[in-house]
């Protein structure tokens, strides 16, 4: 892959040194008696050596410019030969910005500036990088100018967005213009009204500092505008943060619901109380953690198919745990659920131990697959990758869950044995594999969520305790036996988390949602989707 | 009377067990003050101070026993009320410290000065007064059981639903504590307490005392314990926890006699717990964790659930074995508890004095 690559690259540049040779040869000249301006060293034929190189286009143009900004353009006596001297100490020519590795730093004398060469440079460099062949830096050059509010950047603006064909490169220019022109006093009236309504469409923070900063003399009808424009930012910011919040919610909820929705099958459904349901999401993180050493040692091409590997086997490795607790502890006590709170209990203080003692107690290292790493960008909303594809997993799972519960064989069978026990034996299903499966499936289940989690959340021996409170709250809130009820409640508390925690503070928030339900279970102690009929008996 | 009456229903074992807890509570503080050190006799300081811990917990296992072996309520936040209960002891021991602190503020504690706050909360008001101090002990306690009850109660919240929630009060007070601005020390807690009722706090007569102390508090908490559940209203107690519904039908207000018992319980647990803080020397929001009132559970499933000196004993074993063994081989500690919670679920339902005390003893029982 690699050699190819590079053949394929080199051979590229031969063919574009050929291309370029030939044409640029005269304009070559040019921009070798402009370079050689600096090498004289006086400050005239600095300004015009500058001004011309700007005009050139040529590739080092920045480089140069930048560079005699920063001191660090220098040239030698004996050949009068111009340097960039980098910010790495490499020494490079400044005509093609190769690196020259026999020139003596020692020989060099840095070419001096003074302010108003200063100033030709600052009102170069935005015209130089608003000219770049790269949108992305046109545009980012037109973002710098903003936030510096560099008048002088005035006319290199202009000049740029006459020439400027990108849609959204042109509307960072003419953002950056208004904010340059509603402080400029030399403007008429009505520009600057404009450049308010421009900012204003602009509608983020930065645009309402800049409504809000205008100088205490401005006329009162821009004043006036200014603040009218000012409030409709805010307004659609804090609009914008509303649909944040929900989003973050529904990202919380769907982390919750994954938590949850095995318990929602082992507690709901065969009504077990399994407190080593934390364990089991632990147990498909570290699976999670195994298959990317694994992938890391033997295969780094699959790493980021890790997740796809890690999700059946964590299904595996939670479900066998799960089938193997339920034959050899839960299946004595039946019948008996606090007997089985305690008992399950101590499964997980031995499972946490176990994995304490194999992996060690800190913090193991997860990595994020290439497209669950970074943040998009939805509507000036900044949402990360991870979080968005969890949601997607979590509906993903909840659909399979229901489909298998409603349309397969298996399904059929757990719901006659959850509905009517003796009837369902006595048809013939074997009830006690129907138990076994079912505790196996809700644990497989709490293993795929733990792969999930382990992309957002520390994979260590502790991390399904931070769960298993939270996902009781939300199979009890939800209603016990119900799926449905289970995505409601953890949605419903996902996002009543996100929106108190700017009021009240993450803590405090958690605290009032723990309270709330504590509370609307003394009301219901069904939760919201309370089954009716003889299954609600018990 | 009511003495005569309760020493009638006394069994051998219950004799045996005040007499032990009695004994203990006179030769060890002995032991430790008047025997010289290297003696056969003689007790250490620490010995005495791990024995005082011991005494609490098992006052704390009693209370829950009070709940889960005669009324099936199984509460997983007695350590709540227990936390609660340290807290307000605690606060004491702070406000005594006065200008002895790192910051020599002679009212408001060292935290509040590192915080930066220049008036004492309305919650610590009054807590330099033990008698105060001492009441919030049963109080607070007794007031989160008497709302969480009266609420759960009334809406027949029963089983695992009950456990769970007692779960989620204890989970989200530790959240709470956890704060600063909660003006209970954040999760430093409270601790470098120096002297209570003008005793030094790391005295030695000082431990003996609250040792002895802690000691009758076990008694007092076994005589009170007792009273209730071999009265008319233990029976009703017991008949709520074999069959609620029946004994609802019956006539009788089931609701009452569970918050009762279950205010009475938490108050005890928070005596415990006010006992507890001045000898470990620390209180802080860990204490509200789940899984320390779990813990309490399997002490009192251990003893024998529905024998109230079973609760005592599992507390004192467990925590032997967990002094030992967290000492000796730290690693095994969490695998020998776990498999305490399966291994006395599956094949000692009825704990170690419910299996094997009627053959000691050759006395019923009671389930």
């Amino acid at each position: 892959m690699k050699k190819l690559s590079l053949a394929i690259a080199s051979l590229l540049l031969v063919l574009a040194a050929l291309l370029t040779v030939p044409a640029g040869s005269a304009f070559a000249q040019t921009i070798e008696e402009t370079i050689a301006k600096f090498a004289t060293d006086r400050f005239p034929d600095t300004t015009r050596g500058v001004e011309e190189i700007t005009r050139s286009g040529h590739p080092t143009a920045l480089a140069i410019v930048e560079a005699l900004g920063d001191n660090r353009l220098a040239y030698r006596r004996a050949d009068r030969r111009v340097f960039v001297i980098g910010t790495d100490d490499k020494i490079r020519s400044a005509e093609t910005g190769a690196v020259e590795t026999d020139v003596d730093i020692d020989d060099l004398r840095r070419v001096r500036i003074n302010n108003p060469i200063r100033q030709t440079i600052a009102a170069a460099l935005g015209a130089l990088r608003l000219g770049s062949s790269d949108p992305g830096q046109r545009r980012a050059a037109a973002e710098a100018i903003m936030q510096a509010r560099e008048a002088d950047q005035a006319p290199a603006l202009e000049a740029a967005l006459g020439r400027e064909k990108d849609a959204r490169v042109a509307t960072a220019i003419t953002q950056a213009l208004a904010a340059l022109r509603i402080v400029d006093t030399k403007q008429p009236e009505s520009v600057r009204l404009a450049a308010i309504d421009t900012l204003a469409d602009r509608g983020d923070r930065e645009a309402l500092v800049m409504l809000r900063s205008l100088p205490a003399d401005a006329p009162a009808a821009i004043k006036q505008r200014a603040e009218r424009a000012a409030a409709g930012v805010e307004r659609h910011l804090s609009i914008l943060s509303g649909v944040q919040n929900i989003f973050f919610g529904l990202s919380l909820g769907s982390v919750l619901l994954l938590a949850a929705i095995g318990l929602a099958i082992t507690f709901g459904v065969m009504g077990i109380i399994n407190m080593a349901h934390g364990e089991m999401v632990m147990l498909g993180a570290y699976t999670t953690f195994i298959v990317q050493e694994f992938l890391r040692a033997n295969a780094p091409g699959l790493f980021d198919w890790s997740l796809l590997f890690a999700l059946p086997l964590a299904f595996l490795v939670s479900g066998g745990v799960g089938i193997a607790i339920e034959r050899t502890v839960i299946r004595f006590l039946y019948g008996r659920p606090l007997e089985t709170l305690l008992a399950t209990w101590g499964v997980s203080l031995a499972l946490q131990q176990a994995v304490r003692t194999i992996f060690g107690s800190s913090n193991r290292e997860v990595g994020n697959p290439a497209f669950m790493t970074g943040s998009f960008d939805l509507f000036g909303i900044a949402l990360t990758w991870s979080r968005l594809w969890i949601v997607v997993f979590t509906v993903v799972v909840f659909a399979c869950l229901l489909f298998v519960i409603r349309y397969t064989d298996y399904g059929l069978r757990m719901r006659a044995v959850v509905q009517n026990r003796a009837m369902a034996g006595s048809v013939g299903i074997r009830t006690n594999w129907i138990d076994a499966l079912t505790f196996g499936l809700g644990s497989g289940i709490a293993g795929i969520a733990g792969v999930a989690l382990s992309q957002i959340d520390n994979v260590s021996p502790n991390l399904g305790q931070g769960y298993i409170i939270d996902s009781f709250m939300v199979v009890v809130f939800g209603g016990v036996g119900s799926l449905w009820g289970t995505l409601v409640a953890a949605l419903t508390l996902g996002i009543a988390n996100k929106l108190l925690e700017p009021l009240a503070g993450a803590v405090l928030g958690k605290i009032l949602i723990l309270v709330f339900i504590i509370l609307f279970i003394q009301k219901r102690p069904r939760g919201l989707f309370a089954q009716k009929g003889r299954t609600a008996e018990s | 009377m009511i003495v005569q009456r309760l020493a009638g229903r006394l069994g051998i074992s219950e004799i045996a067990f005040i007499a032990a807890v009695a004994g203990l509570a006179v030769l060890v503080p002995l032991a430790n003050l008047t025997m010289p050190e290297g003696s056969l006799l003689h007790v250490s300081n620490a010995t005495v101070v791990l024995f005082g811990k011991w005494m609490c917990y098992a006052l704390l296992a009693l209370s829950l026993d009070l709940v889960w072996g005669y009324c099936g309520i199984l509460s997983l936040g007695h350590g709540a009320f227990f936390a609660l209960g340290g807290y307000a002891m605690g606060m004491y021991l702070m406000r005594t410290i006065g200008t002895r602190g790192v910051y020599g503020n002679a009212i408001l504690p060292d935290f509040m000065v590192f915080l930066n706050w220049k008036e004492l909360p309305y919650t610590w008001y009054f807590f330099d007064w033990f008698g105060y101090s001492a009441l919030m002990a049963m109080l607070v306690p007794g007031a989160l059981a008497f709302v969480l009850g009266w609420f759960a109660f009334r809406s027949r919240v029963t089983g695992v639903y009950l456990s769970i929630i007692t779960q989620a009060v204890t989970y989200a007070l530790q959240l709470a504590f956890f704060r600063n601005d909660m003006g209970f020390g954040g999760n430093n807690g409270l601790t470098d307490f120096k002297d209570i009722l003008g005793f030094q706090v790391q005295a030695q007569t000082t431990r003996a005392t609250l040792f002895a102390l802690s000691a009758l508090a076990l008694l007092g908490g076994f005589a009170a314990a007792k009273a209730i559940v071999s009265s008319k209203l233990g029976l009703v107690l017991i008949a709520i926890r074999d069959a609620e519904t029946r004994t609802r039908f019956i006539g009788y207000r089931v609701e009452h006699y569970k918050l009762f018992v279950f205010v009475v319980s938490a108050v005890m647990a928070g005596i415990a717990g006010a006992l507890y803080v001045p000898q470990v020397g620390i209180i802080n929001p860990s204490e509200f964790s789940p899984a320390n009132s779990i813990e309490a559970v399997i002490w009192v499933a251990v003893g024998g659930r529905g024998t109230l000196i079973g609760a005592a004993l599992g507390a004192v074993l467990v925590n032997a074995a967990k002094t030992w063994l967290t000492a000796a081989i730290p690693t095994v500690w969490l695998f020998a508890l776990g498999a305490l919670f399966i291994l006395v679920t599956l094949f000692l339902p009825r704990g170690i004095v419910g299996t094997f005390g009627s053959k000691l003893f050759g006395h019923r029982w009671s389930k």
